[in-house]
């Protein structure tokens, strides 16, 4: 920041002026995520020379696991999860080409977190340049960075249905790092929600880790996802339902014992029979692979709803650049889809292209040519349909009224009617108008449910229900799904203990004018003590204020 | 209610009020109580600046509306016929002797308006505060004010606004106006011309810029503010617990919601660029959190967020019939409106239909005051943007 030429300029000590956070660290290139798009941006950056800084989250604590964060993990990890060490191990061998990354001198940090990118912009511009909020389990810090490469992957969209709460149903994707990545996953036998490309390769995954794949369910008439991938599910013994969702889980305190499958017909109505009970003890629910948006959203990156990337995900161009200029996405996070799922080579080819392009930003001509730019596969589902199909037939028709938010315990019906949260335990007086929204001339919001409801707005941070809001929106309005905008993320989007950031260092000048509020010495003087007219002066004499 | 009449053309009210937040939305609430053909025009979505981003403190003993505020929040739920979540009293806590002394001014505030606070010791705050820790100084029990939620309330008054048969129509942005002599007769927005009486301007940040529109001056700056959110914690006895630089509240669901510390001045032409964002503020905000409730160290922040605030050069509120044009009132309530709303709804309403305020003064509130103001207070007062360069 640097202070206007005008010499006249007073000082405001309440304001962020001059107290810029102390930032020890920096790095040319960022890179979140150390999956296959993330290592191999890596190594083509590293191979230009330039400082690459390459965090993952993973071992994640296990107290963020068990809140189902950043994956809807269902309380199903072994207890080895909790092991560091043994997991930083199962890392290692799940991802060998991290052993490369570090051999050719980038700076890798496992177990780190990425809550927030905080680029300077006209609205705010305290903090010169790019910052990233980083955390590992005892302290955040800050990162100052000059290009950022996005790798955060997707995650799972949840449906609601009766006893979804219970310990052992989670995201198709959580079982599959469990089972691939922790050598962690504690569960014998699985029902599959959803048949496509994603929950199917899934159910391959946990079946090479020892699990009996029992039944793959599906609302559909047909499987969303290939045939050949299916049959080996069915060869091993998968039963295979269409036009069937879940009714109820059977559980003990353990969690699911059991679900009960129910047949539904076109609309999604649940049918009388015949019912069927599978005993399992791990529910997948592989309805959709979601792109891991929130960090860029958060950062302010345009975005839209494209079904061929799987829902929300940054705008990005052909060399993966996102509407801030400095940061590409690349991986699972700029978009899902089939093939991409049965080939990391696309993610890695996303990888190399975003570190080509973050290498040129930087100054670097990076060797070779540039890769053709990836586009999604031709889309051959309608994935927005099928997501609403889903929580119309799973949720919105079944007699039971689960919690679709979990956290804070919202029904389908509280999002569409926008009732009060339960805890106000608010009776509508007879003569009180109807809630609903109170003007049809905007879009849709999610962000007034959020607000109103509470859906969304508990520890997991809406990752198991902002998908099925947005659905249950879409039919209660009776829009496109593509037409509901994304909810607005916040950073930390990862849940952080007020003690780990406490830790971030602060300027010194940050204490010597804090105030509550705006620090405006006459904003506080009781209106039976004022006097006539106001001049700058007398607006700011220099005395702390306690604001109310 | 629809913005349209049957032949599909605008159809227009006697007051016409710019602004959604929660000082429109209360003023439209107060006039079409009183059966007043009212439509409040809104930019975005209804409270989603500064009105739906705050403490949801209802304490401002400082202000002419402060007995008014206080005789109303109890009553609010029971008028609007929604929950607010109004809770009643507050506590605030002083890590040290200074924050002792700088936040006795409330009690002494309170005490000359005829409410009651008591002293606290540092034992009485922690049976008080259970999240509080062995570093408390001293605290003040003030038997008045309290907090509501902010959002639950702007829509009480958007809902409760339409049962009285009020219009709000969000995402509708004011361009400018018709006018005829020293009167307003139209509205221009986004969506067509709205014809009027009279016109209240309370329309945050933009206030400014519209009213100078009409040639009137409304001298502000605008700034972006940040707070905090925790999961939810065990409820204490009272939510209303702050102090040490923060302002906020544990809600009703648990969650432990603070403010406080820098803003950042803005241009406020930037505002409707883009949504306000957090910065690593939260940080610094967290750190202060950490000291007021030490009990609370372990608890796990899940959102922050920030807005856009405007200020006049005083701090304080402008409400006031400005004599430049016949039927045009303005309001900004400069950085303080949300527990202020139910009595400036009112007060406004009183302007609007009588002309004066029948139950404060509101002469300190008054445009006039910034007539001898330096044209260059902005800067004399350091209220100015940061000078972004970079990539």
């Amino acid at each position: 920041m640097k202070s206007p030429a005008n010499t006249s300029v007073g000082r405001d000590r309440a304001s962020v002026a001059g107290k810029q956070p102390p930032i020890d660290e920096s790095t040319d290139l960022l890179i979140i995520g150390a999956g296959p798009a993330g290592i191999a941006a890596a190594l083509t950056a590293a191979s230009g020379g330039v400082r690459v800084t390459l965090v993952d989250e993973n071992p994640v604590p296990p107290q963020t696991m068990g809140e189902d964060v950043p994956l809807h993990f269902g309380g199903r990890m072994a207890p080895t999860a909790a092991n560091r060490n043994a997991v930083l191990e199962s890392i290692l061998r799940a991802r060998p080409q991290l052993a490369e990354a570090i051999d050719a001198g980038i700076d890798v940090r496992l177990g780190t977190a990425a809550w927030g990118l905080f680029p300077q912009r006209r609205t705010a511009g305290w903090i010169d340049g790019h910052v990233a909020g980083l955390a590992d389990e005892d302290r955040a810090y800050l990162l100052r960075f000059r290009q950022v490469i996005v790798a955060t992957g997707c995650r799972d969209m949840g449906v609601a249905f009766d006893g979804w709460q219970r310990p052992g149903v989670m995201g198709a994707s959580a079982a599959y790092r469990l089972a691939t990545v922790y050598e962690a996953l504690d569960s014998k036998v699985a029902v599959l929600v959803g048949s496509g490309a994603e929950a199917l390769q899934s159910g391959h995954a946990l079946m090479a880790a020892g699990v009996r794949i029992a039944a793959v369910v599906e609302q559909a008439e047909a499987i969303a996802g290939p045939a050949e991938l299916l049959a080996p599910l069915l060869g091993s013994g998968a039963r295979l339902f269409t036009r069937y969702v879940i009714e109820r889980t059977v559980g003990d305190p353990q969690g699911v014992t059991a679900v009960r499958l129910v047949p539904v017909g076109s609309d999604g109505s649940h049918l009388p029979g015949p019912v069927e009970q599978i005993e399992c003890d791990t529910v997948m629910l592989g309805m959709a692979a979601v792109p891991a948006i929130e960090l860029m959203e958060a950062a302010g990156c345009a975005v839209s709803f494209q079904a061929a990337r799987g829902g929300h995900v940054p705008i990005v161009d052909g060399s993966q650049r996102a509407s801030l200029p400095f940061l590409y996405a690349a991986g699972d996070c700029a978009g899902t889809w089939p093939s991409k799922t049965l080939s990391a080579d696309i993610a890695r080819r996303e990888g190399q292209i975003a570190a080509t392009g973050a290498l040129r930003a930087l100054g670097v001509e990076p060797d070779g040519p540039n890769g053709e730019p990836v586009l999604p596969d031709h889309v051959v589902r309608d994935v927005a349909a099928e997501r609403v199909a889903w929580v119309r037939a799973m949720t919105l028709k079944s007699a039971a009224t689960p919690f679709v938010c979990q956290c804070e315990e919202v029904t389908a019906a509280d999002v569409l009617e926008l009732n009060p949260p339960r805890y106000l335990k608010w009776q509508r007086a007879s003569d009180a108008g109807r809630l609903g929204a109170v003007d049809s001339e905007g879009a849709p919001d999610p962000d007034v449910v959020k607000r109103l409801t509470r859906a969304g707005m508990g520890p997991c941070q809406g990752r198991r229900c902002r998908e099925q809001i947005a659905a249950l929106m879409a039919l209660g309005t009776g829009s496109a799904l593509a037409d509901i905008p994304v909810a607005t993320y916040r950073p930390p989007v990862r849940p952080l203990r007020l003690s780990q950031l406490a830790a971030v260092p602060e300027a010194a000048a940050m204490s010597d004018g804090w105030e509550s509020w705006f620090g405006i010495p006459s904003q506080w003087i009781p209106f039976w003590r004022l006097t006539g007219g106001r001049s700058a002066a007398e607006c700011c004499a220099d005395e702390p204020v306690a604001g109310e | 209610m629809s913005a349209r009449d049957a032949q599909g053309k605008n159809r227009g009210a006697a007051v016409v009020i710019i602004g959604g937040g929660v000082t429109g939305l209360s003023a439209g609430w107060w006039l079409a109580r009183d059966g007043v053909d009212v439509l409040v025009i809104e930019a975005g979505a209804a409270g989603w600046g500064a009105s739906g981003r705050n403490g949801g403190g209802c304490s401002h003993h400082h202000s002419p509306l402060f007995s008014e505020e206080q005789r109303l929040w109890p009553l609010m739920d029971e008028l609007l016929g929604y929950p607010t979540e109004f809770r009643p009293n507050r506590i605030r806590i002083a890590l040290d002797q200074r924050q002792f002394e700088l936040y006795r001014r409330a009690l002494d505030n309170g005490a000359h308006e005829g409410f009651r606070s008591d002293v606290l010791d540092p034992t009485q705050v922690r049976e008080l505060v259970p999240l509080a820790g062995d570093n408390v100084f001293g605290g003040y029990f003030h038997h008045f004010g309290g907090h509501a939620n902010p959002h639950r309330t702007l829509q009480a008054y958007a809902w409760a606004l339409r049962d009285r048969g009020g219009r709000l129509l969000q995402h509708t942005r004011a361009l400018g106006f018709d006018t005829r002599g020293d009167r307003v007769v139209g509205v221009r927005t986004s969506r067509g011309t709205f014809p009027c009486d009279h016109v209240v301007i309370a329309a945050g940040p933009a206030t400014g810029e519209l009213a100078c529109l009409l040639g009137v001056v409304v001298p502000l700056m605008s700034a972006r503010a940040e707070m905090i959110v925790t999961e939810p914690l065990p409820l204490m006895s009272l939510g209303g617990v702050d102090g040490n630089g923060l302002y906020g509240r544990q809600t009703l669901r648990g969650n432990l919601a603070y403010g406080g510390g820098p803003h950042e001045w803005i241009d406020v032409r930037d505002v409707e660029h883009g949504r306000p964002h957090s910065t690593p503020l939260l940080a610094s905000l967290s750190r202060r959190l950490c000291e007021l409730l030490p009990k609370a160290a372990h608890a796990r922040v899940i959102r922050s967020w920030a807005g856009f605030i405007e200020n006049t050069p005083d701090g304080r509120p402008v409400i006031d019939r400005v004599s430049a044009v016949e039927n045009l009132t303005i309001a900004t309530l400069s950085s303080v409106g949300f527990g202020l709303s139910p009595a400036s709804g009112r007060a406004i309403r009183d302007l609007v239909v009588s002309g004066a305020c029948g139950f404060a003064d509101l002469s300190s509130l008054q445009l006039g005051r910034f007539a001898g103001l330096e044209p260059d207070w902005p800067a004399r007062q350091g209220w100015l943007p940061s000078v972004v360069g970079g990539e």
